[in-house]
C-alpha cells in the first residue's frame, strides 16, 4: 500500500507499471481497477490556465493512510497505490491515480472508487485556480458539488 | 506551547501560516482560535484538525499540540 505526494508531473500509466513490477503477487490477482483524474482547461463556465494545490504535509499522508486502512478492512484488497500532485499544475497534467489491485473484479471497482471519494473528502488538499483573465480563486466544496450533479 | 497553522484561503485571509501559543489553562480549538484572532470569528465550514487527525471543535488541547484550521478540502 503506498502514497505518493509528487511536486513534479507524473506520468500514471509509468506509476502504475513501476509498481505492479514490484509486487510479488504473481498469479493471485485476477483485477486492477485504476482511477487517473486529470486537470481540466474550463471550471465553472470560466477558462482555467493553472493551478496550484496546496496540502496540509503529514496530515495528507496520514489521512489518506487511514482512508487505505478502512478500504482494506472493508474489501479484500491485495495492494494499492495512491499518488497525488501538490504545486503548479498546468491543464492536461494529471492530478491524481487511484489503483486497486485484488483478486476479482467487484473489490477492485468498490474499493478505487471508495478510496477516491474518500480522498476528495478528507485528504487536505486545497486549488486555487489561475483563469485566463489571470484572476485567482480558490476552488470551493460547493463549485465541485455542482459539478459533481452535472455528471 | 501548541502550534497554530492556517492553510488556503484562510492563511491568506488571516496573512500567517503559523504561529505558536503558551497556554495556561484549559482550552478547547475553539478558545485557543478565539485567543489568537480575537477580531474574527471562526469563518463557517472551517474544519479543525489536532495533531493531523479532524476533531470537533470542542476539542481539548493539550501543549505539544499542533492545531490546524482551514477551509472545506478539494483535492483529487
Amino acid at each position: 500500500m503506498t502514497v505518493k505526494i509528487c511536486d513534479t508531473a507524473f506520468d500514471p500509466f509509468v506509476e502504475i507499471q513501476n509498481f505492479q513490477n514490484q509486487l510479488t503477487l504473481e498469479g493471485k490477482f485476477g483485477a486492477t481497477s485504476v482511477f487517473i483524474g486529470t486537470m481540466r482547461d474550463f471550471n465553472n463556465g470560466d477558462d482555467v490556465q493553472a493551478m496550484t494545490l496546496e496540502h496540509y504535509d503529514g496530515m495528507t499522508q496520514k489521512q489518506l493512510t487511514q482512508i487505505i486502512a478502512t478500504a482494506k478492512i472493508k474489501w479484500q484488497i491485495l495492494d494499492c497505490l495512491i499518488v497525488h500532485r501538490v504545486g503548479k499544475i498546468l491543464p492536461n497534467e494529471p492530478i491524481v491515480l487511484v489503483a486497486v489491485w485484488s483478486a476479482h473484479r467487484d473489490e477492485a471497482f468498490e474499493a478505487c472508487r471508495y478510496l477516491m471519494e474518500e480522498l476528495k473528502e478528507n485528504a487536505p488538499f486545497w486549488k486555487l485556480e489561475t483563469l485566463a483573465t489571470n484572476e485567482t480563486r480558490w476552488v470551493s466544496k460547493h463549485i465541485n458539488q455542482e459539478i459533481a450533479h452535472d455528471k | 506551547m501548541i502550534t497554530l497553522r492556517y492553510f488556503a484561503s484562510l492563511r491568506e485571509t488571516l496573512g500567517r501560516s503559523t504561529e505558536q501559543l503558551e497556554i495556561f489553562e484549559l482550552h478547547t480549538v475553539l478558545s485557543v482560535w478565539r485567543l489568537v484572532n480575537p477580531d474574527f470569528s471562526l469563518p463557517e465550514n472551517t474544519l479543525t484538525a489536532v495533531n493531523m487527525d479532524y476533531v470537533p471543535q470542542s476539542h481539548l488541547v493539550k501543549n505539544g499540540d499542533e492545531v490546524a484550521f482551514f477551509p472545506p478540502v478539494t483535492g483529487g
